[in-house]
C-alpha cells in the first residue's frame, strides 16, 4: 500500500504492508529514534506525535496517517537537548532506550500543561515505562526543565 | 578531586536522550539480512517423535530451516561466566527433548518477517507429551526427570540430574546445631521469593554476518562479549580468532544479558547460509524464553541470647532453576556468601541446600544474584527475632554487625583456614543515619492515620560484593594519540549504568586532563583488552582499578619519554601536572607536544599504557534501607510512601550516576516486594508474558525515595571506591514486609509486655499483594 503524509515537516510517500503499524514503517524509513519495548501499546517507548499529540506508533496503523503531521525526535533536536541537559545532570538517562519516547511525551506535556503538579506530571507520563532509573531522577529533571522555561 | 566525587554527566547521555542511533537494531541496517524466528515448544515436557519441515523449506523466501537433526549436539551452558564455568553444561542448541513451554524446537530464516512467520506455521511436529515437574518442592527425587541424561560439569557442583538436582552446596562455620540447642531464644521460619523478570526495555537481539575476511561477525546486545565469543566458538566448533564480536549501546541488561540467550541462533544461520541474519526477541519471548530471578524457599533458623547476641544462623535454601542450570550453582552460593558475613558476631553459621530442575523458564542472573533472595529471608527473620526479643531491630543489628577488621570465612576471597578480612564499612553509621531520616524513634512501628489507613515502618540491611574475588580479571589499554588525547579501551560492557563514564573519570583523574581528552573505545572486541564483562558489580571496582593502573602506567611512560627527549641523566626528575611536564632546569613540554613528537620520526615511540586487575577480595558495599508503607486496611493496598537508603559504596565516584543506580535498584526492589511475579499455570505455561500481565512498577507506584551516602574508603578500591550496581535492590522487600506487618498488627512490638500474648502477622511470601494483606488480616480477625 502507499500513502502521502508529512514527517518532520517534509512531504513523503510511504509504501507499507497491509496492517502495518507506524513504528515499523518509521524505523524502516530510517527514523531510528523510534524504539519498541513491547509492540502492544504498553510501554510508551514508541511515542511520536501525530498532529502534535503524542501517540503510540506501535498501535497506530500506518494506513491512518495519510495527510497528517508526524513528528519524531529527529525534528526536535534542540528542544530535546534543552531538556536532555537536565536529564544528564541528574544521571536520569541510563540505558537510554526509553528516552526518545519519554522525551517526546515530556515535550508534548510542556505544550499542553502549564505549571503541572508532580501528580499531574506522573499521570501524564504514566504510560512511559523505564526499568533503569526508578523514575525519580526523571521527575527532578522535568521539574527543573518546566520551571526554567 | 578534579573529576571524582562529582556529578559528572554520562558521556553518552545527551546523545541517547536525543535519540541518536546507537543500539544493535539501529546499527545493523542491511537490506539483505535474513529474519530469524524460532519455533517453540507448546509443552512443558515433551519428546519430539518426528518433525517435518519439508513444507516450510519449500516456502518461497525461506532460506533455511534447522532442527535438532541439523545442528551440533555439543552440550554447553549459556551462562556468561569465566571459564571453567561453574554452571552445568546441560543444553544443546536444539534438542529432541523439550524442557519448558518456550524451549526451542526449530530455527527458521527467511527474507522477511512474514515469510519466516508463515514457515513456522508449516512445520509439523509430533510430540510425545510427558508429565512435567513444575513444583520445586516436589522436584527432588521425582519420578519424572528434567534431564534424564547425564550432565557435564567442569568441577564438582553437586549436580545430580537423576534426582533433579542442578547444584548442591553447604558451608558451615562453628557448630550450628550445638549453638541453637544452647540458645535461649530460637526462631525458625520459611520465606518464599518469587521469580522476577528483568524487563530491560530493549529485548534480547543479535545480528550476525560474515566480514570481509570470512570471520563470523556478531553484533549483540550483551553484558559479556568475551564470554559470548567463547561460547560460540565452542558450540560452532570454530576458533575464537574466526569470531568478531561487536557490542553497541545496550538497552538495559540487569543480568539477563549475562546469559547468551540469542546469539547462537542467527550465528548458526549465517554459518549455514553465508548470509547476514538477525534475531530480535519479542516481548513475550523475552519473558518466556530467556531467564528469570531464581524463585527460592529459604528456611532460616536463628539462635540468640536474651540480650540479642546472635549465637547461630542457619539458612537452608531450595532454589528453582527451571529447565536449565544457567547460574544455578553460583546464584545459590551467593545467597549465603552475601548474607552470613553481615552478622560476624554470631558464633556459628551454616548455609546449605540445593537448586532443583523444573520444567519452567530457566533461572539466571538478575541484579542481586541470590543476595536479594537471601537478604529477604535473613532480614525478615532478624525483624521477627527483634519482635520476639522485644528489641528495636536497629539495635539488634548494631549489636551483631561485622565491623572493619573483622574476618569471616564466608566472606569472598577467603581461603581454607584463611578467612578474608573486611577492610571498609560504615554500615553502623548507615543504620543510625537511616533511623534519623525516617524518624524511627518517633514512628516505629506504626502511625495510625485514620481508622482504615496506617503507616508501618520497617528496615533491612544488606551487603553485596565488588567483582568476583580471585577469578574475574579485567584489563584496560590507554593509547596516547598524536595530538595529546587518549583512547581508553576496555570491555566492561556498559549497559546503561555508566561504567564507560566512570572508567574515563578514573583515568582522567590520574592523568590530570579534562574528561573530553579521553575517548572511550568499547565497541569492537578485536581492539579491546580482556574483561569478563558487566556483572558481579565489577565495573567501578575491577575495571576501574585496571583503568587506574593503566593511567599510572601511562603517566610513568610519558615521564620517561620526556626524560629521554630531554636527554636527562638517569634519576633526573620530570614533574607532571595538568598536562604540562617540567624539568629541574625549568624546561617544560605540553602533553600535545610530547604526543606529536612521539608519533613522529623524531620521537618514534607510540605510547600504550596498560593495567590489569583482579581482586583478591570482593569488598562489600552496604546499605541500610528503611521503608514507610501506607496500608489501606479495607483494600489491602500498600504504597511505599517513603524509602530511605543509606549507602556505603566506598568513595562515590560519580554522584548523579550512583544516586540513580540506588533509586533504580530500590524501585526494582519495591517491584519485587509488592508487584512483580513470573507466574505459570498448572500446565507450565507462562501466564505473565506481557506488560499487561506482568506488573512492572510504573511511575504512579513510586513515591519518595531518599538516598544518602555514608562514604567509607576501601583501601583496595580505585580512589577508595566499592561497587553500587546490585546491592541497591536487596533491602526493599524485607523492609517493606516488616513495615506492612507493623501496619496491620495491633501489637506494639516494642512494648515488651505484650510480646508472646498476641498473635502477630508476618508476610513471608513475595510479592505482598493486596489480596495477601487482606487475607492475612481477615484470618487474624477470625482467630481473635
Ligand atoms: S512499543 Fe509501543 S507501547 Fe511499547
Ligand atoms: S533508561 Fe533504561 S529503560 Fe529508561
Amino acid at each position: 500500500m502507499e500513502l502521502e503524509t508529512t514527517i518532520n515537516g517534509r512531504r513523503v510517500s510511504l509504501t507499507f504492508a497491509n496492517g502495518e503499524f507506524l513504528a515499523e514503517t518509521l524505523r524502516r524509513y530510517g527514523y531510528l529514534s523510534v524504539k519498541r519495548g513491547c509492540n502492544t501499546g504498553s510501554c510508551g517507548l514508541c511515542t511520536v506525535w501525530l498532529d502534535q499529540r503524542p501517540v503510540l506508533s506501535c498501535a497506530t496503523l500506518t494506513a491512518r496517517v495519510a495527510e497528517h503531521q508526524i513528528t519524531t525526535i529527529e525534528a526536535l533536536q534542540e528542544e530535546a537537548e534543552a531538556f536532555g541537559r537536565y536529564m544528564v545532570a541528574q544521571g536520569a538517562e541510563q540505558c537510554g532506550f526509553c528516552s526518545p519516547g519519554f522525551v517526546m511525551t515530556v515535550l508534548a506535556m510542556k505544550r499542553e500543561l502549564s505549571n503541572p503538579t508532580p501528580e499531574e506530571i506522573s499521570h501524564y507520563l504514566a504510560g512511559n515505562l523505564c526499568r533503569c532509573s526508578g523514575y525519580k531522577g526523571q521527575m527532578r529533571a522535568i521539574q527543573e526543565f518546566m520551571e526554567v522555561e | 578531586m578534579r573529576h571524582l566525587q562529582q556529578a559528572v554527566a554520562k558521556i553518552d547521555g545527551l546523545a541517547l536522550v536525543k535519540g541518536v542511533p546507537a543500539y544493535t537494531s539501529d546499527l545493523d541496517l542491511n537490506n539483505n539480512v535474513l529474519v530469524v524466528k524460532l519455533l517453540r515448544s507448546p509443552h512443558a515436557s515433551a519428546l519430539i517423535r518426528s518433525i517435518d519441515v519439508a513444507a516450510a523449506r519449500a516456502l518461497p523466501g525461506v532460506e533455511c530451516v534447522l532442527t535438532h537433526e541439523d545442528v551440533p549436539q555439543t552440550a554447553f551452558t549459556l551462562a556468561g561466566q569465566s571459564y571453567p564455568e561453574p554452571s552445568p553444561y546441560d543444553r544443546r542448541v536444539l534438542d529432541r527433548r523439550l524442557r519448558y513451554v518456550g524451549d526451542e524446537v526449530a530455527i527458521v530464516a527467511a527474507v522477511d518477517e512474514a515469510s519466516a512467520t508463515r514457515a513456522l506455521a508449516l512445520i509439523r511436529v509430533d510430540y510425545q507429551v510427558l508429565t512435567p515437574v513444575l513444583d520445586p518442592a516436589s522436584a527432588l527425587d521425582n519420578a519424572e526427570l528434567v534431564h534424564p541424561e547425564s550432565v557435564h560439569t567442569n568441577f564438582e557442583i553437586g549436580c545430580d540430574p537423576s534426582r533433579n538436582i542442578a547444584a548442591a552446596h553447604a558451608v558451615e562455620q562453628g557448630d550450628v546445631e550445638a549453638e541453637l540447642a544452647a540458645s535461649p531464644v530460637v526462631l525458625e521460619q520459611t520465606y518464599h521469593t518469587q521469580a522476577q523478570a528483568h524487563c530491560m526495555m530493549e529485548t534480547y537481539r543479535a545480528t550476525t554476518s560474515l566480514d570481509v575476511h570470512g570471520r563470523l561477525q556478531v553484533m549483540t546486545s550483551t553484558q559479556v562479549p568475551y564470554h559470548v565469543r567463547r561460547h560460540l566458538s565452542r558450540i560452532l566448533d570454530i576458533p575464537r580468532n574466526r569470531i568478531k564480536v561487536l557490542k553497541p549501546r545496550v538497552g538495559g541488561g540487569f543480568g539477563g544479558k549475562q546469559t547468551a540467550s540469542v546469539e547462537i541462533f542467527p550465528a548458526l544461520v549465517t554459518m549455514k547460509t553465508g548470509k547476514p541474519a538477525r534475531l530480535v526477541y519479542s516481548r513475550p519471548e523475552a519473558f518466556s524464553s530467556t531467564t528469570t530471578r531464581h524463585a527460592m524457599a529459604l528456611t532460616v533458623r536463628l539462635g540468640a541470647d536474651r540480650d540479642g547476641s546472635l549465637r547461630a544462623i542457619d539458612i537452608h535454601c531450595l532454589s528453582d532453576t527451571g529447565a536449565y542450570g544457567e547460574h544455578a550453582p553460583t546464584v545459590f552460593w551467593v545467597v549465603g556468601q552475601k548474607t552470613l558475613p553481615l552478622y560476624a558476631r554470631a558464633r556459628a553459621c551454616r548455609y546449605h541446600g540445593h537448586a532443583v530442575y523444573t520444567n519452567k523458564t530457566p533461572g539466571g542472573a538478575l541484579r542481586g544474584y541470590g543476595a536479594t533472595q537471601g537478604t529477604f529471608a535473613l532480614e525478615s527473620a532478624l525483624n521477627e527475632l527483634a519482635d520476639q526479643l522485644g528489641m528495636d531491630p536497629a539495635e539488634l543489628r548494631l549489636k551483631n554487625l561485622i565491623t572493619p577488621g573483622d574476618s569471616h570465612p564466608v566472606l569472598s576471597g577467603s581461603l581454607p583456614g584463611e578467612p578474608a578480612r573486611l577492610a571498609s564499612s560504615t554500615l553502623d553509621r548507615c543504620i543510625t543515619r537511616g533511623c534519623e531520616l525516617i524518624g524511627w524513634e518517633e514512628h516505629y512501628p506504626r502511625v495510625q492515620l485514620s481508622d482504615t489507613r496506617v503507616r508501618g515502618y520497617g528496615m533491612a540491611v544488606t551487603m553485596q560484593g565488588s567483582g568476583i574475588a580471585r577469578i574475574d580479571t579485567a584489563s584496560v589499554l590507554l593509547k596516547l594519540n598524536e595530538d595529546g588525547f587518549f583512547t581508553l579501551s576496555h570491555s566492561a560492557s556498559d549497559m546503561g549504568q555508566g561504567s564507560d563514564t566512570v572508567i574515563n573519570q578514573v583515568a582522567a583523574e590520574v592523568l590530570e586532563v579534562e574528561l573530553e581528552q579521553i575517548v572511550s573505545s568499547s565497541f569492537d572486541l578485536d581492539t579491546l583488552p580482556y574483561d569478563p564483562g558487566a556483572y558481579a558489580s565489577s565495573g567501578a571496582y575491577v575495571t576501574g582499578n585496571a583503568a587506574l593502573r593503566a593511567a599510572e602506567d601511562m603517566k610513568a611512560q610519558m615521564r620517561a619519554a620526556v626524560a629521554r627527549l630531554w636527554s636527562l641523566a638517569d634519576g633526573a626528575r620530570v614533574d607532571y601536572a595538568d598536562g604540562i611536564f617540567s624539568g629541574e632546569d625549568g624546561q617544560t613540554m605540553s602533553l600535545a607536544e610530547l604526543a606529536q613528537t612521539l608519533c613522529s620520526f623524531e620521537g618514534m615511540d607510540q605510547l600504550v599504557g596498560k593495567g590489569t586487575f583482579g581482586g583478591e577480595t570482593s569488598p562489600p558495599p552496604f546499605i541500610a534501607g528503611f521503608a514507610e508503607v501506607e496500608v489501606d486496611l479495607e483494600t489491602g493496598e500498600c504504597v511505599v510512601s517513603d524509602y530511605v537508603a543509606v549507602v556505603d559504596c566506598g568513595t562515590v565516584l560519580n554522584r548523579n550516576l550512583a544516586r540513580i543506580q540506588v533509586e533504580g535498584g530500590v524501585v526494582m526492589g519495591i517491584g519485587l516486594g509488592l508487584y512483580e511475579e513470573v507466574r505459570h499455570n498448572s500446565k507450565g505455561r507462562l501466564m505473565t508474558d506481557s506488560f499487561m500481565e506482568y506488573n512492572l512498577p510504573s511511575r504512579l507506584d513510586i513515591h519518595d525515595i531518599r538516598v544518602v551516602f555514608e562514604e567509607s574508603v576501601e583501601p583496595t578500591g580505585p580512589f577508595g571506591a566499592k561497587s553500587i550496581g546490585e546491592v541497591v535492590c536487596n533491602t526493599p522487600a524485607p523492609a517493606i514486609a516488616q513495615a506492612i506487618a507493623n501496619a496491620v498488627n495491633a501489637v506494639n512490638a516494642v512494648n515488651v509486655a505484650d510480646v508472646g500474648n498476641l498473635p502477630r502477622l508476618y508476610f513471608r511470601e513475595l510479592p505482598i499483594t493486596p489480596e495477601k494483606v487482606l487475607l492475612a488480616t481477615l484470618g487474624a480477625d477470625a482467630a481473635d
